[in-house]
């Protein structure tokens, strides 16, 4: 069998043992071993693609496999994977083990708790193999309905509030994506040719300019409010907050991630004239969310809020990245995307341990946990840190990946942007060491936080895989990045024939 | 026996029974009463079967048959509706279909 | 291999031994940690000196100069075609200059500690950073490329906000370290917009390409120029920028005061020995670069240099925390070296305040160590910060009052200790280019010596206070390290500056200029004089004066109220102006669109809600009047 067909499988096979499944121990146990035997394969698969490149396979895509699904459409079960997909479904498989150790005590339905995060999971597993639109956009859709009910039931505040909203926006995505997926479907192939969805013989063809001038909004927009496009992201700072522990980690560390992942496989890729000239709108709206998004968390009180408007800046980094359209910027972007997921995943679970023992988010009612619980606190420095972008943490890498790619372009445009990107480096400095400051140290504010216990072992597994991989990529970057770039030169060349250039506002 | 009678006369009572059935449906909020109303109107439909039988195709009996068949499932359907609205009356004291609400919300 | 790959032990060795502490460090006696600690930074120390004698004397073809050999390199990014991140260790006079300075200062300061923070909570933590501190500021100066250098550069950033929030508990120290991270973190912003434009110009980080003499950064010379300069001086500022605000210069040092909050044995190592030099170093590193392709830049440096020193002295007069007095100290100092560097050429004897700058360096780290770590005794005896808490303090220890009367002395340039070597020819060199700075550095000259003195006095002389338990004299193990450094501080004026770290590698012949080293001991013995009859015994003087200078003394004291501007700025301005209005955008004009939205909706759906009661009566009525009207209209208007 196709090894990435094991990707969707197992969470399938996951699920219906854990349905038969009696206590809550055996379910999370169940849960735990699934998704391990996931991360497992994971690292299988980047270790088999590696092995594959250096054997000196140049195929685009590897380890594909196809099969004909509904033949009247001409819809495809069809698969494959190149090095950022690898990437991405390696951080995925991360964050979603971390994720059940870090729901390790859901008691309130946990069954169905658990059947609906791997449901999530193997959505953005089958997102991540899909070389078919369609069954990419299915995929999509399997992973955002759980959404809703994981934060409408395991929610806390306002939490039918929230899962309404944030289902409704992406749902609003959706409605987008699919009118530009649909156009790409039926513009793509040229006169006598059927039409396909597949990603790779769409992308040899060329999609006429003028529809490519109305269908790449659409798509763009489409993925790019699950990215946190600016003004689209508001569901994020409600649905974070709202969100059960594991969640925030998964929708921030991997869903949103699918946003920029399909903006740039999808929209940049089979689109480039128009992304070329329509890129300076994006830009803008991305270049201020960078900035917007590192202002608006210096005021937040709840430490979620913080979290998701840091995830609107560093997630509107992924989409100016991927908009500066080239090589090396659009590396960064990848980089970002993995680097942002694992952090961010990290500060979810680290949040959810947190208001576990405090039962408050608001950081101004805590301090000194420094000194109740060191591990947690040490932990929390430390994705402080990579947050704002210390070398030796994959964050570092990213950043400066990315401002060296944007600064690339010649014009003052790009680079004015670029520099304005790069001062959000100081503004997240502000807001985590603020963070960081009230919440950690400093006395201990309330009596009660003195009989608080440290993490236990399932947190601590939990927090120390997300910190492995973000010191590992911090360290040792030139694999990952060389991986991803591979990838990337069969992209870029399609980007460098577009024949219209770039339309400057200047 | 019937030979004087012309149709128009089975018709305009047919109709008007019909109209009464449909007008007493529509307006009465008893549940026993619409019942009834239902019952008009099928009647009114059984006149028609039997007038038309008789004066278009005397010799056949099917306008008879299909009465009889109305007959029974109205029957049933009595049947079937007054246990309902014995159960509804046992759960909200009243059989009125505005109170007969709680399942829309 | 090469003869030189040993030196990579020189910064893996604390990594190692930071990450040994900091992850297995609770599981031991702490003092176990410390000892880790400190043997690790003796192998480190033993290694550079090794790697000094060899590269300067024994490896040393004579009469040749000195070149830069790039020992090992490895790749660790690649970004573009051109651009790629390397991680290397380059040696060159002054990054062995540097190996030197760290080596000794920390291992010093490592054993200085065993006795200041024995018994401190988080005694294992405390020599875990130190050990990430050594790691990261060798790292910084063995870099091959600039943005190695970057990224160590950020690494001692990090270090040192751990360090300064070291007593995590202080809320002074909590928010003295953010403020010290974040004001880098601003100056930082300016390196790497430096960098961004250096390397797209030339496609290169490597040092040894940039600064060759056909540095790409040439064929740039013209080019777009913007507000009169060309965007390699622009690129070049930037990178000042960065270096700047590590090295405290003004209006970037706003940090260094309250950096004093962590604890004193990192204020010696850190804030005064090598991180806050390494904006010198950026420079000096950079040299050949500024000296070829942005002179402007250099004479932005000379000023930004000259300012903060006397900037830095005048309110050091009026300060009576002991350890801030010597934080603008060194502020001061800096601005010595910073000013050496924008004055100097290139090469042969124009390359002097080059040399100056780098020999002020080291003799500065040996002297300004010294003096805090006196200071760390004086404190760890009397329990307090404050000056005016302290007096008589040389009956008690004896052994702290003569190595920091060494160090009063030697900053002060009183010949023959190294300072009055080093800062004679950062003046001969400022004469030689700039009378207008080489007047502020005279003057501050004096004013170096006057308030080094009032420091002096009014803790070793002056009143008898009375203390809670009698001050004693520290133990051997923080007395040592006083006594070795005071050993550097004596003695360092005589080694051969002029021969081994020169802008060009070559020797070139140097000697006390008389006409300025005659003059510069006047006034500080001026200033010493000036000290000792207005401090040597408890009088009404200072406040007198004090009281007669007015406006000017009060100013000083407040610091010119640079901290109230920058409170100002970023809590007046950019959180109430800019960061408070983002946020209620965000939750009210878009998300309150998002909700209007979602709000029109729904009251919309309540509108059309009534036709779908699920009343059958009703339907059935509207059927049947619809049946009725298509039947009328079909059958009678038709």
């Amino acid at each position: 069998m196709n090894i990435l067909t094991l990707f969707v499988l197992i969470p399938v096979v996951t699920m219906l043992a854990i349905g038969f499944s009696k206590s809550m121990k055996s379910i999370r146990v169940v849960a735990a071993i699934g998704m391990g035997i996931q991360l497992i394969l994971a690292a299988f698969l980047v270790y088999a693609y590696l092995t594959e490149r250096a054997a000196g396979n140049t195929a685009e895509m590897l380890f594909t496999y196809d099969a004909l699904w509904f033949p009247s459409l001409n819809i495809h079960y069809s698969i494959g994977v190149d090095g950022i997909s690898v990437a991405m479904i390696a951080l995925t498989a991360v964050v979603v083990f971390a994720g059940i150790f870090a729901s390790w005590e859901v008691e309130y339905l946990s069954k169905e708790f658990f059947i609906s995060l791997i449901l999530l999971a193997s959505g953005v597993f089958g997102f991540f193999i899909s070389i078919d639109l369609f069954t990419m956009l299915l995929f999509y859709e399997l992973a955002v309905i759980p959404m809703y009910l994981l934060i409408g039931i395991w929610g806390s505040g306002p939490k039918e509030y929230s899962a309404m909203k944030l289902t409704l926006m992406l749902m609003g995505g959706s409605a987008l994506l699919m009118v530009g997926l649909l156009g790409i479907y039926f513009y793509s192939a040229p006169d006598g040719t059927p039409l396909t969805w597949n990603l790779l013989e769409i992308s040899k063809n060329t999609i006429p300019i003028e529809m490519q001038r109305f269908l790449f909004p659409f798509t763009f927009i489409g993925f790019g409010i699950l990215g946190a496009l600016f003004p689209f992201h508001t569901w994020s700072p409600d649905g974070h907050a709202s969100a059960p522990t594991a969640v925030s980690m998964l929708h921030a560390g991997v869903l949103m991630k699918l946003g920029g992942y399909g903006a740039f496989r999808v929209a940049i890729f089979l689109m480039p004239d128009a992304a070329q000239e329509q890129a300076w709108i994006f830009l803008l709206l991305t270049g201020t969310s960078v900035v917007y998004g590192a202002f608006g968390a210096i005021f937040q009180k709840d430490l979620k809020y913080i979290n998701a408007y840091s995830s609107v800046s560093h997630c509107g980094l992924v989409l100016f990245a991927i908009l500066m359209m080239n090589q090396t910027a659009l590396n960064g972007a990848v980089i970002q995307m993995i680097s942002h997921g694992l952090m961010t995943a990290l500060f979810f679970a680290l949040i959810g341990m947190i208001y576990g023992r405090t039962h408050t988010r608001l950081i101004n009612e805590m301090g000194g946990l420094m000194k109740v619980m060191p591990f947690l606190s040490v932990v929390y420095v430390i994705a402080g840190l990579a947050s704002l972008g210390l070398p030796g943490l994959s964050g570092f890498v990213a950043e400066m990946t990315i401002f060296i790619g944007s600064f690339q372009h010649t014009d003052s445009f790009h680079r004015m942007l670029t520099i304005i990107a790069a001062a959000s480096i100081v503004i997240t400095a502000v807001y985590i060491l603020r963070v960081v400051a009230t919440l950690l140290y400093g006395p201990i504010r309330n009596d009660h936080y003195n009989h608080l216990t440290d993490a236990r072992w399932f947190e601590k597994l939990s927090t120390v895989t997300l910190l492995v991989c973000i010191a590992a990529i911090g360290i040792a970057p030139l694999w990952l990045s060389d991986m991803i770039n591979f990838s990337l030169a069969p992209i870029v060349t399609k980007l460098s024939m577009a024949t219209s250039s770039f339309v400057s506002i200047f | 026996m019937t030979g004087n009678i012309p149709l128009e006369y089975f018709l305009i009572l047919s109709t008007i029974m019909f109209f009464t059935g449909i007008f007493g449906f529509l307006t009465r909020r008893n549940l026993i009463t619409m019942l009834m109303s239902i019952e008009l109107i099928l009647n009114s439909v059984n006149i028609n079967f039997v007038a038309f039988n008789h004066f278009l195709y005397p010799n056949n009996l099917q306008g008879h048959f299909f009465t009889l068949i109305i007959i029974a499932v109205a029957a049933a359907e009595a049947a079937v509706a007054i246990a309902i609205i014995i159960n509804i009356y046992r759960n909200f004291k009243s059989i009125e279909v505005d109170k007969v609400n709680q399942m829309k919300y | 291999m090469n003869a030189y790959s040993y030196t990579l032990l020189i910064p893996l060795i604390p990594l190692f031994v930071f990450l040994l502490i900091g992850l297995t460090g609770h599981k031991y006696k702490p003092s176990i940690s410390g000892l880790i600690g400190t043997a690790g930074l003796l192998v480190v120390t033993v290694l550079s000196y090794m790697t000094a004698i060899s590269y300067f004397w024994t490896d040393h073809i004579a009469g040749t100069a000195y070149t830069s050999l790039k020992v090992f390199e490895i790749d660790w990014l690649h970004l573009t075609e051109f651009l790629t991140i390397n991680l290397g260790i380059l040696l060159d006079p002054i990054s062995v200059m540097m190996l030197v300075v760290i080596s000794t200062v920390s291992f010093m300061v490592h054993i200085y500690s065993l006795g200041y923070m024995k018994g401190e909570k988080g005694f294992a933590r405390f020599y875990a950073f130190l050990s990430l501190f050594s790691f990261s500021m060798l790292g910084l100066v063995l870099a091959t490329n600039i943005f190695q250098m970057y990224i160590f550069w950020e690494l001692v950033g990090v270090s040192s906000y751990l360090l300064i929030g070291f007593y995590y508990t202080k809320p002074s120290a909590v928010s003295a370290s953010k403020k010290a991270f974040i004001v880098t973190r601003f100056a930082d912003l300016g390196f790497l917009i430096g960098i961004l434009m250096l390397s797209f110009m030339t496609n290169t980080f490597d040092f040894q390409t940039l600064v060759s003499s056909d540095s790409p950064a040439l064929s740039h010379m013209g080019g777009a120029t913007f507000l009169g300069l060309s965007t390699l001086t622009w690129a070049l500022t930037l990178v000042f920028i960065g270096g700047a605000g590590k090295s405290a210069m003004f209006p970037l040092h706003i940090w260094l005061p309250d950096a004093m909050e962590g604890p004193t044995p990192v204020s010696a190592l850190i804030h005064a020995a090598t991180m806050v030099v390494a904006g010198v170093y950026l420079v000096a590193r950079l040299f050949p670069l500024y000296s070829m392709v942005a002179p402007d830049a250099l004479v932005i440096v000379a000023w930004v240099g000259g300012i903060s020193s006397l900037f830095a002295a005048i309110i050091a007069c009026t300060q009576y925390d002991i350890k801030r007095v010597l934080a603008y100290s060194t502020m001061s100092q800096i601005g010595y070296m910073m000013l050496a560097l924008g004055v100097s050429g290139y090469g042969g004897h124009d390359g002097l305040g080059f040399m100056a700058s780098n020999w002020h360096l080291f003799t500065h780290a040996m002297f300004k160590a010294l003096l805090f770590l006196g200071a760390g005794a004086i404190i760890h005896s009397v329990h307090s910060n404050d000056m005016r808490e302290m007096g008589n303090l040389r009956k008690y220890l004896p052994i702290t009052h003569l190595t920091f009367l060494i160090g009063c002395l030697t900053i002060a340039g009183i010949p023959p200790l190294s300072g009055f070597f080093s800062k004679d020819e950062i003046l001969a060199a400022a004469l030689h280019a700039n009378p207008a700075l080489f007047a502020i550095e005279y003057l501050v000259a004096g004013i170096t010596a006057f308030y080094m003195f009032r420091l002096y006095f009014n803790v070793f002389w002056g009143k008898s206070t009375h203390y809670h338990h009698t001050p004693h004299e520290s133990p051997l193990v923080m007395t040592i390290p006083l006594m070795v450094l005071a050993f550097g501080a004596v003695f360092s004026g005589f080694l051969p500056f002029n021969e081994l770290v020169t802008s060009d590698g070559l020797p070139f012949e140097a000697h006390i200029n008389y006409s300025v080293a005659i003059p510069s001991v006047l006034i500080a013995a001026f200033g010493i004089l000036v000290a000792y009859m207005m401090y040597r015994k408890e009088s009404l003087v200072p406040e007198k004066i004090a009281t007669s200078l007015g406006a000017f003394y009060r100013g000083a004291y407040h610091k010119f109220y640079m901290d109230e501007l920058y409170l100002f700025v970023t809590h007046k301005i950019i959180f109430r102006y800019i960061s408070q209005p983002v946020a209620w955008f965000d939750r009210n004009i878009v998300d309150g669109t998002m909700n209007l939205i979602g709000y029109s909706i729904e009251k919309a759906s309540y509108m059309i809600k009534g036709f779908q009661s699920g009343r059958v009566q009703q339907y059935g009525y509207v059927f049947v009047t619809g049946a009725v009207a298509l039947v009328i209209i079909f059958v009678f208007i038709w």
